[in-house]
């Protein structure tokens, strides 16, 4: 079945890609609006300044996010077809809402924001902004709800020979998607936060535009820390919630076999033989698993042995087992990602506050690496969230080798797979050479100079609009 | 009125708002190789559907979403059929998207010509393969009893196809030098009404060609002729009537009539696959009907619910963006976006 596989690699391949965008996207809308706000309120120029040189990042990742993502919306009909007819009553349904509320949203006010600048009254074109921000919260939101069905589906009835919809407060109360929605927005908070903070600290480090930087540091901090704690809180209901509904994979994610004891401890790394189904030399934290899992410090969880028995019992003969060291590797990489950004937050807070981060250069070196973790959290939590899952596409319903394209041959797919894996390749290169490039360049030298001169506003056309 | 039937209908209003907004889009980008001259030229010419053209392309999507969602079975069977030609037009969209964003970020002629060609070919590929798209679906496709696709390149490219893909291509490129006509000011705007002038002759040759193919390729005119005819009688007498505006410089009017003969074309694809929505050229009792394909009542119920909410905010907010826009741009006497 090399097509099962081919479609696989390029449903990962080109969702982990986009997934490298999308939350940067939601971070920087958000904080470019916070800073936006700032100046509308403030009337400090410096604000405005800020607004466009942080906007330029955000506009060319935004163009990358939205081309990556119109993929993902054929890719299911075109890789997957047996699994949207199996799911398209119920899956489908959120991604329709998604483009009707968020997808138009996010398209037009983006448009006009860019271009709006000298066109709308103050007040109004900052409205446009945080109406992109919420657009792009509202589209995880509906992603996520859409997702959270393949997880853990709700609201449905097996009839006609697919799931249908038979309860969309279920769907939409998918207890999946309320810890799922919070965790990834935090992580996407996060990861817009620590990008403007790495990027400051090269600043102040290099002592240009202190004050600038300065300022674009405290703000992005203060969404950083939040967003670590919320991402904190919610990836701990992301446990409690795997440990009733997806046993399997909280099972994976430690590498048990056999139960735990009572209290569980959880594993810091692990030697894990799958053939032979054991895993040895563990670095144990004890009661930590009872404490993830059920926010106390007894309790013991299941192990794989156990569950797949369950599941042949119910599903009949198979393999039931996900991908274990991808679980397992993944959800360690995602934890010290999450604590590492947590306490870089709350130590560039403190130094912040005791008036000393533009001298600590040793920690402003520390918050430029700080960029990459949000991103390697990001992919990782996905890939456990995905792999797993495994072997279901639909968590208990339909397999995923079941819900491929008859119709599509592997050679169709391996042209699709190399044609976008190039064209991304392409891509993610030209983001990173701008990226430098504009790095590099600073706000001085932005090629909306004209802004330290006079205010957009204040000039021409909108003059009008204002008082 | 089953629900089924509403959203068949509401799947043929967003391709179709698609096809007369991205429309114009599409042949403002083939403008930048046949009608701008110079840098700021194309950067003007560009920045006429700078504001809008990401939303435009959102309609694409939703009739996207809208297909899967209300008809799982005409979206994976129509989705995993078109494999290839759908690879391309993703490619397209692409390289297209990004473009408009990269090109003024290097300081480079090499840079900005590879993005110039970027969206010459993101413009003019997308109408074309759309063209072939609906042209195949009322022509019928090797559709088997399971409702999966087998297409050979003879069910995408033949004589009817190709028209119908020309005739995308020219009549996305007169909407959009009309719609150029309409958001510039002097030479460039002269010029784009001289270019309209220019291709209306052959894009009427396409038209033309393109209902008589649809008359002898397709079962459209057996089954709907009492609609179509009147239908495709109308498309002409508004393309003879763009003649007159084109002559005496209705810009608006002109515009108006490019996209009515566009909606009209669209019109005729839902109407011509109607009760269907998948037309088998295997076995008439392979058709898909659109009962066939739907989802269910319930799940119907409640998009019924959300679109009837939010498409008129859509749209009100839609409007109001061209509103903020509605200005002529000057070029070299303002600051320019892309």
């Amino acid at each position: 079945m090399e097509e099962v596989l081919l479609a696989r690699i390029q449903f990962a391949s080109t969702t982990l890609f986009h997934f490298i965008f999308v939350p940067l996207s939601i971070g920087l809308a958000l904080i470019i609006a916070i800073m936006q706000t700032m100046y509308v309120v403030k009337k400090d120029e410096i604000y405005l300044k800020m607004t466009k040189f942080w906007s330029v990042f955000f506009l060319i990742n935004f163009a990358i996010g939205v081309v990556t993502g119109i993929i993902q919306e054929f890719q299911f009909g075109m890789n997957w077809s047996a699994y949207s007819r199996f799911v398209g009553d119920i899956f489908g349904a959120p991604l329709a809402v998604e483009a009707l509320l968020a997808f138009f949203l996010e398209s037009t006010f983006i448009g006009i924001w860019i271009f709006g600048w000298n066109k709308l009254p103050k007040k109004l074109h900052l409205a446009c902004i945080w109406l992109v921000s919420i657009g792009t919260v509202m589209s995880a939101f509906w992603i996520l709800a859409a997702n959270s069905f393949m997880q853990n589906p709700t609201g449905y009835v097996l009839q006609n020979g697919r799931a249908e919809m038979n309860d969309v407060v279920a769907v939409l109360t998918n207890e999946k998607l309320w810890v799922a929605f919070p965790h990834t927005i935090f992580g996407s908070f996060a990861t817009g936060a620590f990008f403007v903070v790495g990027v400051s600290a090269w600043y102040l480090i290099k002592k240009r535009k202190v004050d600038f930087f300065k300022k674009s540091l405290t703000i992005s901090l203060v969404v950083g820390m939040l967003s670590g704690l919320g991402i904190a809180f919610t990836g701990h209901a992301q446990a409690q919630y795997l440990m009733h509904a997806q046993p399997m994979k909280m099972a994976a994610a430690e590498a048990l076999w056999e139960d735990s004891g009572d209290p569980a401890a959880w594993t810091l790394f692990a030697k894990i033989d799958v053939e032979n189904r054991e895993t040895t030399k563990r670095i144990d934290i004890p009661y930590m698993l009872s404490y993830l899992t059920y926010s106390e410090f007894k309790g013991k969880v299941s192990g794989m042995n156990a569950l797949e028995q369950q599941m042949i019992d119910k599903h009949g003969e198979g393999e039931y087992l996900p991908p274990v060291k991808t679980t397992f590797w993944s959800f360690r990489i995602m934890v010290v990602t999450g604590g590492t950004l947590l306490g870089l937050g709350a130590m560039g807070l403190f130094l912040l506050f005791r008036k000393k981060i533009v001298e600590s250069v040793w920690f402003l070196r520390l918050l430029i690496v700080g960029i990459f973790l949000p991103f390697i959290g990001n992919s990782f939590g996905w890939i456990m969230s995905e792999m797993g899952r495994q072997p279901w596409v639909v968590n208990g319903l339909m397999k995923t080798a079941d819900g491929i394209s008859p119709n599509v041959s592997a050679g169709q797919i391996l042209f699709s797979l190399i044609s976008f894996s190039t064209i991304y390749t392409i891509l993610g290169i030209i983001m990173v050479v701008l990226f430098v490039k504009f790095i590099q360049r600073g706000p001085e030298e932005q090629p909306e100079e004209d802004v330290s001169a006079t205010d957009p506003f204040e000039t021409g056309g909108a003059g009008h609009a204002i008082k | 009125m089953p629900l089924s039937d509403i959203w068949f209908i509401l799947i043929g209003v967003l391709f179709t708002g698609f096809i007369f907004l991205e429309g114009f889009d599409f042949g403002v980008g083939m403008s930048t190789k046949f009608l701008a001259r110079n840098d700021l030229e194309k950067r003007v010419v560009m920045n006429t559907i700078g504001p809008v053209w990401d939303a435009n392309e959102v309609w694409l999507i939703t009739a996207g979403g809208a297909m899967f969602a209300a008809f799982p079975h005409w979206y994976a069977t129509a989705f995993s059929g078109f494999y290839l030609p759908f690879v391309v037009l993703l490619l397209a969209f692409i390289i297209r998207g990004v473009a408009f964003e990269f090109r003024n970020k290097v300081d480079s002629k090499a840079w900005v010509k590879t993005w110039d060609w970027a969206v010459f070919i993101g413009s003019i590929l997308p109408p074309f393969l759309f063209g072939v798209f609906f042209t195949s679906l009322i022509r019928g496709l090797p559709i088997d009893g399971d409702m999966n696709m087998y297409a050979s390149f003879t069910d995408f490219v033949n004589v009817y196809t190709v028209i119908g893909g020309v005739t995308f291509v020219l009549l996305s490129y007169l909407h959009g030098l009309l719609f150029i006509g309409l958001k510039t000011v002097d030479e460039l705007r002269e010029r784009a009404n001289t270019a309209a002038r220019k291709v209306y002759a052959l894009t009427g040759v396409f038209l033309v060609l393109f209902i008589i193919f649809t008359y002898l390729d397709t079962d459209a005119f057996t089954d709907h002729g009492a609609i179509l005819i009147p239908l495709y009688s109308l498309a002409v007498i508004l393309y003879g009537l763009l003649f007159f505006f084109l002559k005496t410089k209705r810009e608006g009017l002109s515009f108006t009539m490019t996209g009515l003969v566009l909606i009209i074309v669209m019109a005729n694809f839902f109407i011509a696959l109607f009760p269907n929505v998948m037309i088998s050229s295997m076995d008439p009792a392979f058709n898909m009907s659109i009962a066939e394909a739907a989802s269910g009542e319930y799940s119907l119920k409640i998009m019924t619910i959300v679109a009837f909410t939010m498409v008129p905010i859509v749209l009100a907010y839609t409007i109001w963006s061209y509103y903020v826009f509605r200005k002529r741009l000057t070029g070299d006497k303002e600051h320019l976006e892309y």
